[in-house]
């Protein structure tokens, strides 16, 4: 007989697998497991889609029909922008909006100005004082910033700054600080420092070394960062309902005039204060899991 | 050509899964450089973060001629919102925290299975992450109101006659259900969000290891990731509990002024009753109650790990 044949022979003769009866079996368990875990996370999902569903099917709905049509559509019949035009249109909204906006932007500015050094520093130096300053960075995160507002409203009116916007855009970056100054320093963590040291040996001045390499790379992540503070900023209610009187943002506007609004007002402004930060959010969402020093892919 | 300075490679180990190369600077002068790139942050919370408290001590114990009184904490005690106000702020939290982390948990769990199409869950379930706690409470309201999504479901399955007033102040389980569900839909993504980095730092050989040795996906959970994922619970409780004793705005949105909590409490007295005084004795007491519970849990969690070692 060839070897091959041998072979052949051979394998006919190996006891069939003793697992392979109890593998089938385990497969169906394991088949189930799997079931019930797509089946799990499938209604997770479900639930946080549905009412984000809704609130797009009131705001794009007739005023009539929030308040009038009973049941309820699940779909707008017919879809109109008249309450979100109402809304936008409503006194105070639309410079509330601009407000937002500003504050928003100015907080990007800020947190980005004053947190990405500090990030930058942690990421690349030892020095003493490293963990502390980490410690410490934690800690604020772990400290209720917004009730602040209400002695900082005191300080504000004795230096001016009250019913400002930059004084709103202070809490925030306050608020944004912690995590920008995290994410920061993880996205320059993932620069090759090896870069960064072949510049310095060709010549470069560290800052030069800076700008030239580790920016570039660094600038999608220090986008999310500053977008992250953004979004933070747009949604925050608490201090800029306490600081603000006549120059508004959107949720302290909301806020303020939710006892006098009809429902499709409600609805309106919810949708308008979600739509802006879901699209960034889904712009960065890679960067998400980077506020805590992990990368996921 | 001159080289201001040779970088000397040095690679500590850094957090878990990252190896942290830093500069290693020379000794010769003192090093300014990574003070002076922190000093605009140190600044900046001494300032606005630091100062604040002070200024909240200073402010509850003002009364309005600027002289020392303790009036306002009197006022606020005596409040006849007060006890309402604490009880409702911290039920809140005994039953949506672990609530939520227990959520969160099977959420960050199943996303680390690695499972096909996990990605695409972990995209969705960070959606409210961009969500405000005001907007939930509006969308929530959608639902819960009495021209709202549920009523209506109810009414078209035959299964009500009358829409039912969810959300009445005759009705303060059903208001606080409301709160409950609203704050778990928005907030439950970003403990998960904490979780997830802690799982992905845990080897899967421990887990691999005990599977041998025929532990069950239980046992498993329970004596080798759970204890391994003690920092991130930690850290997420922590969070989760300060950001609860700052709810606002959702509990304005679903129930107005029938569900006292502090915040709330502490809003109405600055906005509504103009008075600062007893504003800040209500933030004083969110900060303090704050401090202790976050101290409850650094202990708590803190002998646990002792004891596992």
């Amino acid at each position: 007989m060839s070897v091959v044949e041998k072979v052949e022979e051979e394998k006919k003769e190996l006891p069939s697998d003793p697992n392979a009866a109890k593998q089938s079996a385990f497969l169906n368990s394991r088949s189930m497991a799997r079931f019930g875990l797509y089946l799990l996370a499938i209604t997770l999902s479900v639930w946080i889609i549905v009412p984000l569903y809704l609130i797009t099917v009131a705001s794009f709905s007739t005023r009539i029909a929030i308040t009038s049509r009973w049941p309820k559509d699940w779909f707008p019949n017919p879809v109109s922008t008249e309450t979100l035009e109402f809304f936008l249109n409503s006194q105070g909204v639309l410079p509330s909006v601009v407000n937002s906006l500003i504050v928003g932007i100015i907080t990007l500015v800020l947190s980005l100005v004053i947190g990405a050094p500090a990030g930058y520093a942690i990421a690349r130096f030892i020095f003493t004082g490293r963990d502390s300053y980490k410690l410490l960075i934690l800690t604020t995160r772990a400290f209720p910033i917004v009730i602040l507002s209400i002695p900082l409203a005191v300080t504000f009116l004795n230096f001016g700054l009250y019913d400002t916007l930059f004084a709103v855009a202070i809490v925030h970056t306050a608020l944004a600080l912690p995590q920008t100054i995290l994410v920061t320093s993880s996205i320059f963590v993932s620069v090759p420092v090896e870069l960064e040291e072949a510049a310095l040996t060709l010549g470069c001045h560290r800052m030069q070394a800076f700008t030239k390499i580790v920016l570039p790379m660094a600038l999608p992540g220090l986008a999310a960062a500053s977008i992250f503070a953004f979004v933070l900023s747009w949604n925050e209610v608490f201090a800029a309902t306490i600081l603000t009187v006549q120059n508004r943002t959107l949720p302290a506007q909301i806020l303020s005039s939710l006892n006098n609004s009809t429902l499709p007002i409600k609805y309106a402004g919810g949708f308008v204060l979600i739509v802006p930060s879901l699209i960034f959010i889904l712009i960065i969402r890679r960067y998400l899991l980077n506020m805590w020093g992990r990368v996921i892919k | 050509m001159s080289i201001k300075e040779s970088p000397e490679q040095t690679a500590p180990p850094g957090e878990a899964g990252t190896v942290a190369v830093r500069f290693k600077r020379r000794r010769r002068r003192f090093d300014y450089l990574p003070y002076l790139l922190l000093l605009p942050t140190t600044l900046f919370l001494a300032v606005f973060f630091a100062y604040p408290m002070i200024q909240s001590l200073v402010t509850a114990m003002q009364d309005s001629q600027g002289g020392f009184t303790f009036d306002n904490f009197n006022t606020m005690f005596k409040d006849v919102n007060f006890s309402d106000a604490l009880r409702n702020t911290i039920l809140f939290i005994v039953l949506m925290v672990p609530l939520q982390v227990v959520l969160a948990l099977i959420m960050a769990l199943v996303i680390n299975t690695g499972l096909k199409g996990v990605g695409f869950f972990l995209y969705i379930w960070t959606v409210p992450l961009a969500i405000s706690d005001l907007a939930a409470g509006i969308v929530w309201l959608a639902i819960f109101t009495e021209r709202g999504y549920i009523n209506s479901l109810l009414t078209q399955l035959g299964l009500i006659k009358l829409p039912i007033s969810f959300l009445s102040y005759e009705n303060p389980t059903w208001l606080f259900t409301a709160v409950i569900m609203a704050e778990l839909w928005r907030a439950t993504s970003i403990v998960m969000v904490i979780l997830v980095a802690g799982l992905q730092v845990i080897p899967k050989a421990y887990s691999e290891a005990a599977e041998i040795f025929g532990a069950s996906p239980w046992q498993r959970l329970r004596y080798v990731i759970l204890p391994m994922l003690k920092p991130s619970l930690q850290v997420a409780l922590i969070l989760r509990t300060i950001l609860a004793f700052q709810t606002f705005a959702v509990v304005i949105a679903l129930a107005g002024r029938a569900l006292p909590v502090l915040a709330g409490e502490a809003y109405n007295w600055y906005n509504g009753y103009r008075n600062v005084g007893v504003a800040a004795a209500y933030a004083l007491l969110i900060l303090v109650l704050s401090i202790v519970n976050t101290a409850v849990y650094l202990r708590l969690l803190q002998t646990k790990t002792a004891q596992m070692a």
